[in-house]
């Protein structure tokens, strides 16, 4: 309620002091209500309004939905001003947000132009990097969820094999890179392993968590039962340890996408980290910027996508 | 109208006898954990026999060892000497003809209730029930313990007691040859308790199970049991004492309130517990 109400200050002035006032009946209605006390004694402490009551309930509706919408639209209204003035100094070295706009109109109204070789629309850049992502983090999802099983299993395992992992998942993710060019010769699959081996980590850590996690009552109930390993496995391992999983599978995505843009700058072809590195040696600032603004919005949708997926799947499958 | 207290033999029974062999055989039963300060013995030669049909409760103060004894009986624990045979085969893993329903459900909560029966039931109608018969015992099952309204919800939209009726169905759909709970009403109300340990009386009047239910409430045990096994205090806890019940079926627990037979039955219990095995504070 409190941030509703700064929030509101900023956006709007005089709305304020009305949300206030609503605010303060709805407290004294919910007040009367738990305590059921006689309407008189709260209307002697606090008078209501009369327009409280009248209000239809789409305005409340519509209120509540300003007031997740507004706060962030306000913050990149803010920021985008601050910059704008920043930059339009004289001698700035970074463009204003509207110089920004109008270098790059013609990448953001045609995304899917293709003149052959790098030399292709913004979509196309994504695309690229997308599809070495998704190369890169399937083979991460398997992998990672495989050995997690393994290692959260098997206590042999775990003994052979957290001290490698401990170790090669501090290594940074384009340190892999030149191993990986020498490996497989050729850029686009070292993109790929770079990816994988940034994203697998987490999967398998979080995996073995939540295996190592799955209560005893669950297993007892197995061997009640007599599940063999596959329903074991589909029946309760999955779905005791899918929480744990997403949130290893949600970390890796992020890092996937990181390493990309890294990676990419390094490799060279269509793609967005290439775009970005080819824009920075030609000097176009305004193709960066807007290289930048797409990166983030496509790393904010997989992560979303992935955390959708985990609560789709695990709906239900609480570890409790 | 007699209460006999029958100090078991610590003698096992010997070879010769298995002419005379007991639906379920506890024989020397002993159990050491293996603990970060060394070895530790939770029960000590425990002998037990069980009638096929016949309802024993364990009861004995907390950390005695009536969930290992149970567990061992399941199956879940290797007794580390001595041995388990139902039906003169040697318990040596977990089985569904030795069905557990556990103190805290154990449901798996992301199935609904149906679905959490019927993955017990599955194993155990293979090549036994088709697919409209499975669906049928399973209802039956959830008719039995009246809760076929709720049997798409999952266990967190389910009561305490409602959650432990489906335990119970669950291990009832197993059609196990003993039953065994452990403390399956100890998380529950008094109200609701009762309510189970009725219907449970009712259940195992109609199916004929053979029940080993732990229990700390000496109520319960009185009410439910032919016989109250009594354990000694660990470390090295073995059975004490046991009391057979005989106060006739079916039970009315209003009418037992006041029944000589039962409030004996009850006192002996309560002796048991608190003068002779006074758990040292
Ligand atoms: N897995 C284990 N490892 C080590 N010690 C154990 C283990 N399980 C039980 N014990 C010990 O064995 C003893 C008996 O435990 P158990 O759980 O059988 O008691 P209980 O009679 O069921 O108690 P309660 O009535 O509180 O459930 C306790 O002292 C306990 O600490
Ligand atoms: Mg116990």
């Amino acid at each position: 309620m409190n941030t509703t109400a700064t929030v509101a200050t900023v956006a709007a002035p005089p709305e304020t002091s009305l949300r206030k006032a609503d605010a303060v009946t709805d407290l004294g209605a919910v007040a009367a209500a738990a305590t059921s006390t006689p309407a008189v004694a709260t209307a002697a402490a606090q008078p209501p309004t009369p327009t409280a009551k009248r209000r239809p309930a789409w305005v409340d509706v519509l209120g509540d939905w300003a007031g997740k919408i507004l706060p962030p639209l306000v913050t990149v209204a803010v920021l985008l001003g601050i910059w704008e003035l920043a930059s339009s100094q004289a001698g700035a070295a970074l463009p204003p947000p509207s110089k920004v706009i109008s270098d790059t109109k013609e990448l953001i109204l045609d995304p899917f132009f293709n003149n052959g070789g790098n030399d292709v629309g913004m979509a196309w850049q994504l695309l690229a990097s997308l599809e070495r992502v998704l190369y890169g983090y399937s083979i991460a999802v398997v992998v990672g969820i495989s050995l997690g099983v393994l290692v959260g299993q098997f206590a042999i395992a775990m003994r052979g094999l957290d001290p490698i992992f401990q170790v090669l998942r501090t290594v940074p993710p384009l340190a892999w890179l030149p191993i990986a060019l020498a490996g497989f010769r050729d850029g686009n699959p070292s993109a790929i392993f770079v990816i994988f081996i940034t994203a697998v980590w987490p999967i398998i850590i979080n995996t073995s968590i939540g295996i190592r996690n799955i209560p005893n009552d669950y297993r007892n109930v197995a061997r009640v039962v007599q599940l063999n390993g596959v329903e074991y496995f589909w029946k309760i391992m999955m779905p005791a340890a899918a929480p744990y999983i997403f949130s290893g599978l949600r970390i890796g995505v992020g890092l996937s996408w990181l390493a990309i843009v890294a990676a990419e700058m390094l490799i060279g072809g269509v793609g967005v980290g290439f775009f970005i590195w080819d824009a920075w040696n030609s000097s176009r600032i305004s193709d960066i910027v807007l290289a930048l603004f797409y990166v983030g919005i496509v790393g904010f949708i997989l992560d979303r996508l992935v955390s959708w997926i985990g609560r789709m799947v695990a709906r239900g499958s609480s570890v409790s | 109208m007699k209460i006999s207290i029958v100090t078991p033999t610590l003698n096992a029974a010997p070879r010769e006898h298995r002419m005379s062999q007991s639906f379920l055989e506890l024989s020397l039963v002993s159990m050491v954990f293996k603990t970060r300060q060394g070895p530790f013995q939770a029960l000590s030669n425990v002998n037990l026999r069980v009638e096929k049909g016949e309802f024993v409760t364990l009861i004995g103060h907390s950390g005695c060892g009536k969930s290992t004894l149970l567990n061992i009986i399941a199956g879940l624990y290797r007794c580390t000497s001595g041995g388990v045979l139902l039906e003169g085969r040697e318990v040596d893993e977990p089985g569904p003809d030795r069905a557990v329903v556990f103190q805290n459900h154990s449901l798996l909560p992301w199935l609904t209730a149906y679905e959490n029966i019927e993955l017990a039931v599955k194993k155990t109608s293979v090549g036994k029930r088709n697919k409209a018969q499975m669906r049928d015992w399973v209802l039956h099952n959830l008719k039995l313990v009246q809760m076929d309204h709720a049997m798409n919800k999952r266990p967190e939209e389910l009561s305490g007691g409602m959650k432990q009726r489906v335990g119970i169905a669950r291990a009832l759909a197993m059609e196990p040859k003993v039953l065994l709970m452990d403390e399956p009403f100890g998380a529950l109300d008094a109200l609701t308790r009762a309510r189970l340990q009725d219907e449970l009386l009712r259940i195992v009047a109609d199916t004929g199970s053979t029940v080993v239910m732990v229990t700390h409430d000496v109520d319960e045990a009185v009410l439910l049991s032919d016989r109250v096994v009594m354990m000694t205090n660990g470390p090295a806890a073995t059975i004490g004492e046991i009391l057979e019940v005989n106060l006739s079926r079916p039970r009315e627990r209003l009418a037992l309130a006041t029944d000589a037979r039962y409030l004996s039955a009850r006192k002996a219990v309560l002796e048991f517990l608190y003068q002779k095995q006074l758990k040292a504070a």
